[in-house]
């Protein structure tokens, strides 16, 4: 038996139990509940990830131990 | 400025727009892959808030629909993998299953337990291709992967029920 005749009797055997959804009209506006759920979870504005202020430490820290690099840095940029 | 520019902007009152224009099919779509009204409101509002969360990512001149309908079809598959071992199938919003009265209670519990206890991306693909008879390319859009995966995942669904059902299958197969 082949793979699509297995679905056949499997789609039968399915809707003996489980029948294809009526009723999928909404009933309500939900734009309420949206303006609720954005008032709850705000976007950060501008976040900036973990790991660009790991980088920005390590940068200071190498500035402030070894201040000879200053002059390198700025040829380089 | 059009409104899907004005919405990928951070425009709320396009947004609104654009909530208001498309809650009903996002809704539609939900609540025949979760099966329960109040679940599938939920994973509405769950859909627009990523939409709006990701709209910097919206391509202005893309397809609004078929983006919305993507992110709700990851929206509800997260909650198919979530509810998997928590929930029961819900059968509230279904028509009547079986006509056939000789057809036990006991027996479609069977069905339905089986049915329930798929792996969620594989309950996804046979909610839609197999009970709600939705064309493959349409579940393979939604969910943005090939036809071809599609068809395989609804073949391993199928193979997956056969095993844990394969007494009614025969039984079925001899009416």
């Amino acid at each position: 038996m082949n793979d699509e005749e297995d679905c056949k009797e499997t789609k039968a055997l399915l809707r003996i139990a489980i029948a294809p959804v009526k009723d999928s009209e909404l009933r309500r506006d939900l734009w309420p509940q949206m303006l609720r759920k954005l008032d709850e979870h705000p976007f950060p504005v501008n976040k900036v990830p973990w790991f660009d202020w790991a980088l920005a430490a390590i940068l200071g820290a190498a500035l402030f131990f070894f201040p000879g690099t200053i002059p390198a840095l700025l040829y380089h940029l | 400025m059009e409104l899907l520019e004005r919405f990928a902007a951070g425009d709320l009152e396009a947004f609104e727009s654009l909530f208001r224009e498309h809650q009903r099919e996002v809704y539609a779509w939900v609540v025949r892959i979760v099966r329960d009204h109040g679940i599938a409101e939920d994973l509405t509002v769950e859909t627009f808030w990523r939409i709006y969360k990701s709209r910097a990512r919206f391509d202005a001149a893309g397809n609004f629909r078929a983006w919305a309908r993507r992110i709700a079809t990851n929206a509800a598959l997260d909650h198919l993998k979530r509810a998997r071992r928590e929930t029961e199938l819900p059968e509230g919003l279904a028509g009547p299953a079986a006509a056939d009265p000789a057809v036990r209670g006991e027996t479609r519990e069977r069905i339905r337990r089986a049915f329930f206890q798929l792996p969620a991306k594989y309950r996804l693909v046979a909610t839609l291709a197999l009970i709600e008879e939705e064309p493959y390319d349409n579940i393979a859009e939604a969910m943005g992967i090939s036809g071809a995966l599609v068809k395989m995942r609804v073949f391993r669904a199928v193979r997956i029920l056969r095993k844990k059902l394969s007494s009614l299958v025969a039984e079925v197969a001899t009416k």
